[in-house]
């Protein structure tokens, strides 16, 4: 397998006394969807934030083709082709759909200190090439105010892919939508990772989408990478089984009720 | 300075911070409930001060007087609070739910409003109150005549203080009180009745204003002018403090007080053949430490980031560009103008009047660029219009420079200061980011009221008239010109990639940053470039004059401008321009019409406030939006009413 395209090592933050992650290491390649899991609290949004530097991790790397992400802005991540969309869709809300995504291309093009020519007659064609790609080109000139919130993450979606990106991190991309949405959604990414050779890494709660699309599954609980491998693996790993289903042992080994006692009594 | 009188001067200190510190703990309680800048608060401090006056008169004499004296001092506190208590009933109530700023003009109009009953009530003369019975002498301390009466302000300050904190800590009423503060929607989900919660704290806000301006009633005597003056003391405070933290108000408010007295103390002290003047200092040396504080602690000494305010305004609809009717009426405008001097036989004021709108115009479409566009709510963009009109006034008179030069010039000055100024502003957001503006408009201000050699300091300069080929009908022209370019220049911005970019950056600063935008830095170039339109429009305005003083950087003439950019509407981009043409001529008629303009004035806002709360240029999309879609409009009114 050749190099990977993103290097995750001993990646770690803290909140207060809260060891939110907690050294995790992972690569993710070329052409690679891989799927981060884990129930909720187990840090997937806090790495998404470390490897988009919304966050500063404390301690680790995360290397991407020879530059170390830690410690740099998010917009300068986003220059070296890492386009991401976030848990609560980020959008411009004055804005109308096309807008949003010329937004991103203006700004791709290095162009967002223009002052003189109208923004609107500016990569519209391109704009609405990425809109037809995830099936928003019809709303193209609605507001963005006005969209339901499964067809805002489609939007953003298409705003992270305005530059191109070698690296896309989406953080729960389907959450809002219907199953067959998502469905689409993610056989839609998955396309684009073949047809550009991208890199995907996206947290998702629904197992469905999940199995039947991810190349390669991670598992998050309490900060801690638990396991990785395939969805099949993944699917059978008994630590796995545990943090999502309980070991049903919660309550075992706790005293017996006071009033137990004293009804046998 | 010796020791002796240093002490001296920290004990008139202490005092001094007690009497700001009522004041800003009732802003910084409010505030911290119910969200509302309270800009009144000083107006309530002014009336106390003239409640406690009357009260006084009537009970303070006979054998009854030291009864009567205090009696009457805690009687204002309470009749002011009352009047608190029906603000909040009549008018607050109403618009709990409305942009923050849309507040704040509310608020603003009853600084008016209570300043005219003032007016009306007790005249125009101020009035001397009685000194406290029995501390009407002095006491010696530290071998100097100390005012006793201060001794008692500097126990009522900590007394209020311990007070209050037992009344937040160990009541259920503070109980809830600090709950709302933390969390008002989570607090009425869980069935607290917030109307009569909100105007509890109002009230108990208002009476703490009350009780500290009839606290200082026996120190200076009752002004009209006491309640501005007030209001920029108490919002330093607050901010310094960190909004809503009682503690931190105390702790400001102690701070400030100290600094001011220790700088009377030093005077003019000699340092290495450099003459530093400490006293002049006190008119700037609050905001001086407000913009430390801010910068180092962005949130104030003891406050913590704001929770989200989920009343935010409405979105902003896409922008669009001009139809052919707005071109038309655009076309209508100009030519209307550029006829007004023509009417010189029949209406000879008109095209001075003419000339004054055209220039608020432009100041008020540069401060909207940045108010509206870029989401940056400036309290001091009379800064920059005064660093255009003193720019110009220097550079003729002192510097020599011909007048088209100074008139070029002038402008990338106050770009230059609103460079300066804007790095540090762009760092903050909110409430903080428009108090930073305030300090900074009030050091300029400071600055050129004392530089006597250069600015003429409170006379200012007189004789700066443009040159003799641009007088009269032609300035007017000139001035056409250079405001319909002007705005059709900041129009072209905004619909530009840079434009866009600023609100983005507005909208959503998180996802701004995720696609390469550098947010700051967008909204820095959009501080400078307000400048300069802000500045030009004070170059404009001293030639038309001939004539500038410090007024044109008061607090009040950036006020002027906020409520020009409200009334027009602050979403719309024909805004400003609306507003300024409805102000100029309102404020220029209702002038004419009575001596109680203020008040007229006020209540004119008040109803423009309840009546049309997307500002005039939303009155055309209200019903344009009713006409479409009737039934959806009423049943979205139904709902609103339902919720």
């Amino acid at each position: 397998m050749s190099a990977a395209l993103l290097e995750v090592r001993d990646l770690g933050i803290s909140f207060g006394g809260v060891r939110a992650v907690d050294g995790i290491s992972f690569d993710l390649h070329r052409g690679e969807l891989l799927a981060l899991i884990g129930p909720n609290g187990a840090g997937k949004s806090t790495t998404f934030n470390m490897v988009g530097g919304q966050l500063r991790a404390s301690g680790g790397s995360v290397r991407m083709a020879e530059h170390d992400l830690i410690g740099m802005k998010p917009r300068a991540i986003w220059r070296l082709g890492v386009g991401r969309t976030f848990q609560i869709a980020a959008t411009f809300a004055s804005f109308t759909v096309a807008e949003n995504v010329q937004m991103a291309v203006l700004s791709h093009h290095r162009q967002v200190f223009a002052l003189w020519r109208p923004a609107a007659d500016r990569f519209r064609a391109q704009a609405l090439a990425l809109l037809e790609q995830v099936g928003m080109r019809a709303q193209a000139d609605r507001p963005c105010s006005e969209l339901a919130y499964g067809d805002i993450k489609r939007v953003e979606l298409a705003m992270a892919l305005a530059n191109d990106p070698r690296l896309l991190l989406m953080d729960e991309p389907t959450a809002g939508m219907a199953p067959r949405e998502r469905n689409e959604l993610m056989a839609l990414t998955k396309r684009l990772v073949v047809e550009r050779g991208m890199a995907v890494l996206f947290t998702e709660h629904s197992m469905d989408v999940v199995f039947a699309h991810a190349d390669r599954v991670i598992v998050l609980a309490r900060g801690k990478l638990i396991a990785e491998g395939t969805p099949e693996a993944i699917r059978n790993h008994p630590k796995v089984q545990e943090v999502y289903f309980g070991s049903g042992t919660t309550f075992e080994h706790l005293p017996q009720p006071a009033f137990a006692g004293r009804m046998s009594a | 300075m010796d020791l002796y009188a240093l002490l001296a001067q920290l004990l008139n200190g202490l005092a001094e911070a007690s009497a700001l510190f009522l004041v800003a703990a009732g802003l910084s309680l409010i505030f911290g409930v119910s969200r509302i800048v309270n800009f009144a608060h000083g107006s309530f401090f002014m009336l106390g001060m003239y409640v406690a006056h009357s009260l006084i008169e009537r009970l303070g004499g006979g054998s009854w007087r030291v009864m009567g004296f205090w009696g009457a001092l805690l009687l204002a506190a309470l009749v002011v609070g009352l009047l608190g208590a029906l603000v909040e009933m009549l008018l607050l109530r109403r618009i709990y739910k409305a942009p923050e700023l849309f507040q704040l003009l509310a608020t603003f109009a009853l600084v008016l409003v209570f300043n005219d009953a003032a007016l009306w009530i007790w005249g125009p003369e101020d009035l001397l109150g009685r000194r406290a019975p029995g501390l009407a002498g002095a006491v010696q301390l530290f071998g100097r005549a100390y005012p006793s009466y201060n001794l008692v302000l500097i126990v009522v300050g900590p007394a209020i203080l311990g007070l209050l904190w037992v009344l937040l800590t160990r009541t259920r009423w503070g109980v809830m009180v600090r709950a709302a503060t933390h969390d008002r929607e989570m607090l009425g989900a869980l069935g607290v009745n917030q109307a009569w919660l909100f105007t509890g704290v109002f009230a108990l806000g208002c009476m703490l204003a009350g009780l500290g301006g009839a606290l200082q009633l026996p120190r200076e005597p009752a002004s009209l002018g006491r309640d501005l003056t007030t209001i920029g003391d108490a919002f330093v405070i607050v901010v310094v403090g960190g909004m809503g933290s009682i503690p931190g108000a105390y702790l400001a408010a102690l701070l400030i007080a100290e600094v001011k007295s220790i700088c009377i103390g030093l005077g003019t002290v000699q340092l290495a053949s450099i003459t530093i003047s400490f006293s002049k200092l006190t008119l700037v040396v609050e905001f001086l430490i407000m913009a430390v504080v801010l910068v180092v602690r962005p949130w104030g000494l003891l406050g913590r980031p704001q929770a989200t305010n989920r009343h935010a305004a409405p979105v902003e609809a896409p922008l669009r560009r001009g139809s052919g009717r707005y071109a038309v009426a655009i076309t209508v405008s100009l030519l209307a103008m550029a006829a007004l001097p023509l009417l010189n036989q029949s209406l000879p004021y008109a095209a001075v009047l003419g000339q004054d709108v055209l220039v608020a115009i432009l100041f008020v479409v540069s401060l909207h660029f940045m108010m509206g566009p870029g989401g940056m709510h400036s309290f001091g963009h009379a800064a920059y219009y005064g660093l255009g009109a003193y720019g110009a006034a220097i550079l003729v008179k002192a510097a020599g420079l011909p007048m088209p030069l100074a008139t070029l010039a002038a402008p990338l000055l106050a770009g230059l200061g609103a460079m300066l100024f804007g790095w540090f502003c762009v760092r903050l957001s909110g409430v903080y980011l428009a108090m930073l503006t305030l300090a900074f408009s009030q050091i300029v201000w400071s600055v050129v009221f004392q530089w006597d050699a250069v600015t003429g300091g409170s006379n200012g300069m007189i004789g700066i008239w443009p040159d003799e080929w641009l007088s009269g009908t032609r300035y007017y022209y000139l001035t056409l010109v250079i405001v319909a370019l002007s705005a059709y220049v900041l129009r072209r911005f905004l619909f530009a990639p840079f434009g866009y970019a600023l609100r983005a950056g507005r909208d959503s600063p998180l996802r701004a940053d995720a696609i390469g935008i550098d947010v700051k830095r967008v909204q820095w170039l959009a501080f400078v470039i307000a400048g300069v339109f802000g500045g030009l429009a004070g170059t404009i305005y001293v030639f038309s004059k001939g004539s500038v003083s410090p007024d044109v950087i008061s607090v009040g003439k950036s006020v002027d401008g906020l409520v020009m950019v409200l009334l027009g509407g602050i979403q719309a981009l024909t805004g400003p321009i609306i507003g300024a043409a409805v102000f100029g001529v309102l404020q220029d008629s209702v002038m004419r019409a009575t001596d109680y303009w203020r008040a007229l004035f006020g209540g004119i806002i008040l109803f423009l406030v309840l009546a049309f709360p997307q500002g005039l240029a939303g009155i055309s999309l209200q019903i344009r939006s009713w006409w479409q879609h009737p039934r959806m409009a009423m049943t979205a009114e139904r709902q609103e009413k339902l919720t």
